[in-house]
């Protein structure tokens, strides 16, 4: 699904990503861990196109997309969220959802003066598409709610319904559960799974919370300095003896 | 309180401005009143433009000024100087303000935030300067004389002000008109995404350059025709058109009214010029009064008249329907953003 082989990007002199090459398979989660300062989002940021990488390439489902701006990453269905995803907070939820797939429409600035069939067509497309993930994640009853007035959890359940709305073949979560409760966490886990069951999506995450990590990914990738320390399934990182020494810190129940 | 509200955001509210707009010359007290509120309208469709860059795509624009004026020169010297007529100047004027605007666009939005306002302050300026050394080509300070009115084709005068006072109101309908369209299109929500972010726009697979461009053209154009109307309706023009001051003028109009909303472009200008002529007497002074009641302004509703107006009808019908159990959370996040603001 999702190759990438000798990614690396420099700083000036600092390697933020460093020899990095893994690949993502259909279907599965995968969670990149590591401290602060890892690469982890610099990772995400070269997969996603908003930073091109110094050397390596990145082959979605062996297309190289190494060198394509975001935007064109985003046609070819990469989906993603942030740590904070910046909304229109005066308007409705539904209202911020309906751009989510305005890169599957065509409509311009002609198609707005004379009110065409196509645009007519396509903003009732992008509004299904909005009330349909809306559905998925489980905020139906908010639809008509200002954005200042929903709770964290439902401004990030809006970011996943955001991402969702491009229309991804992999989505790319940054720390989806990242101020949140412990009880809330759960409901996000079992929404990311959801997301691979359902509609057989490919999702990558990072996140800090072990106990949630390892009890969702099916893979998991460690980051330390920008290089590959780590990978494989929970319980082999759990036990690799590199992620105990460099990340957990012999404890790790410490790091959850 | 309620009802009077809802009552306000109906159509009927838009055809009741309308109409008073329609039935203004007739009950206006002097001529003097009804060309003050066609300069007012002229400006309000320049606000418009300043509106879809700055209120809806998030980037200042600060050579609106200058636009309006290239707008006003384009018409003023083709029909003075070139002996074209009206309405083919009038054209003019707008291609010439789509096409600069194109031309500063793909250079000055390479930039952002701070970068690009400060950048086209300098654009800004850089057409005054223009205006007002290249005397060849527009007189310099001497200014364009004995500009053409609209040629109304034998069956109305547009050298009388309520003709012309129609005239805008026409063209400023259309402005409004296209605005709104704009605004609910997947084009308009494509721009206010730009606003709230680019990298979260770029990942919605929007194209930054081209939306930011086509917003800002869209923009200049706006201001063009506006810069247009104003040379027809004052037929002499000075360098002064593309003071700076202006601009700033356009962005109080904005900030008053509601950015990005539709109807506070409107309202905004409408109700500053008139309290501008009310204040008259008070000269330069009159910023005194300005001043506090701007800052005061963006500190309690950020979003304009408009804007607090449409939130504050949002919160009361979701207060009524069926979020009634979200009253306080609504007011924690309320007094956060309050928090923001100050900060």
């Amino acid at each position: 699904m999702l190759k990438v082989e000798h990614l690396t990007r420099m700083f000036g002199g600092l390697a933020a990503v460093n020899d990095v090459s893994v690949e993502f398979e259909t279907g599965k989660i995968n969670a990149i861990i590591g401290p602060n300062g890892a690469g982890k989002s610099t990772f995400f940021n070269l997969i996603s196109g908003l930073h091109q990488p110094t050397s390596g390439r990145i082959l979605l489902d062996g297309t190289d997309v190494t060198r394509l701006p975001s935007d064109q990453v985003a046609r070819l269905g990469v989906g993603r969220t942030f740590q904070t995803t910046n909304l229109f907070e005066q308007a409705t939820v539904l209202d911020n959802l309906i751009v989510g797939h305005r890169l599957r429409t065509r409509s311009g600035l002609w198609d707005v003066l004379i009110n065409s069939k196509r645009l007519q067509r396509e903003e009732k497309a992008a509004r299904e598409k909005a009330m349909e993930v809306l559905e998925f994640v489980g905020l139906t009853h908010v639809a008509g709610q200002f954005i200042a007035d929903i709770t964290q959890e439902e401004r990030k359940r809006v970011a996943f319904a955001l991402a969702l709305a491009t229309d991804p073949k992999i989505v790319l979560l940054d720390e989806p559960a990242a101020g949140i409760n412990p009880e809330e966490t759960v409901g996000f886990a079992a929404l990311m799974r959801k997301m691979v069951d359902e509609r057989g999506l490919t999702v990558c995450l990072i996140e800090h919370k072990m106990d949630m990590i390892m009890s969702l990914a099916d893979k998991i990738m460690v980051l330390d300095h920008g290089e590959k320390i780590a990978e494989g399934t929970p319980e082999e990182v759990r036990n690799n003896p590199a992620v105990i020494e460099a990340y957990l810190g012999g404890d790790e129940d410490a790091a959850a | 309180m309620f009802k009077l509200a809802s009552l306000l955001m109906t159509p009927a509210a838009k055809y009741l401005m309308l109409a008073f707009a329609v039935l203004f010359p007739l009950v206006a007290a002097n001529e003097y009143q009804v060309y003050v509120m066609a300069t007012a309208f002229v400006w309000a469709i320049a606000v418009y433009g300043l509106n879809i860059i700055t209120g809806f795509c998030g980037q200042l624009n600060l050579a609106h000024g200058g636009f309006f004026a290239i707008g006003a020169y384009t018409l003023g010297l083709l029909t003075a100087d070139y002996g074209w007529s009206f309405w083919p100047a009038f054209a003019g004027a707008l291609v010439m303000t789509a096409v600069l605007g194109f031309l500063v666009g793909i250079v000055s939005l390479r930039l952002k935030e701070h970068y690009f306002a400060i950048f086209t302050l300098c654009v800004g300026f850089i057409i005054y300067l223009l205006i007002d050394k290249w005397e060849e080509l527009t007189h310099g300070a001497i200014g364009v004389r004995d500009i053409d009115a609209p040629y109304g084709f034998g069956l109305v005068d547009f050298t009388d002000t309520t003709p012309f006072y129609y005239l805008v109101l026409a063209f400023l309908v259309f402005a409004i008109w296209f605005m709104g369209r704009l605004s609910k299109s997947l084009l308009g929500r494509t721009f206010i995404a730009i606003r709230n972010g680019d990298e979260l726009a770029q990942s919605l697979g929007i194209n930054l350059m081209r939306n930011k461009v086509l917003a800002f053209v869209l923009s200049t154009t706006y201001a063009g025709l506006a810069g247009a109307l104003y040379a027809g309706m004052v037929r002499f023009i000075g360098p002064e058109e593309a003071n700076v001051q202006h601009t700033f003028d356009m962005i109080t109009y904005l900030l008053v009214g509601g950015i990005g909303t539709i109807m506070g472009p409107l309202l905004g200008t409408i109700g500053l010029v008139w309290i501008t002529q009310s204040l008259q007497f008070l000269e330069e002074y009159r910023m005194i009064i300005f001043g506090p009641l701007l800052v005061l302004l963006v500190i309690f509703f950020p979003r304009g008249i408009t804007g607090s107006f449409l939130t504050w009808m949002h919160r009361k019908s979701q207060a009524l329907g069926p979020a009634k159990k979200r009253q306080t959370s609504k007011v924690n996040t309320a007094q956060s953003r309050e928090a923001e603001s100050n900060a």
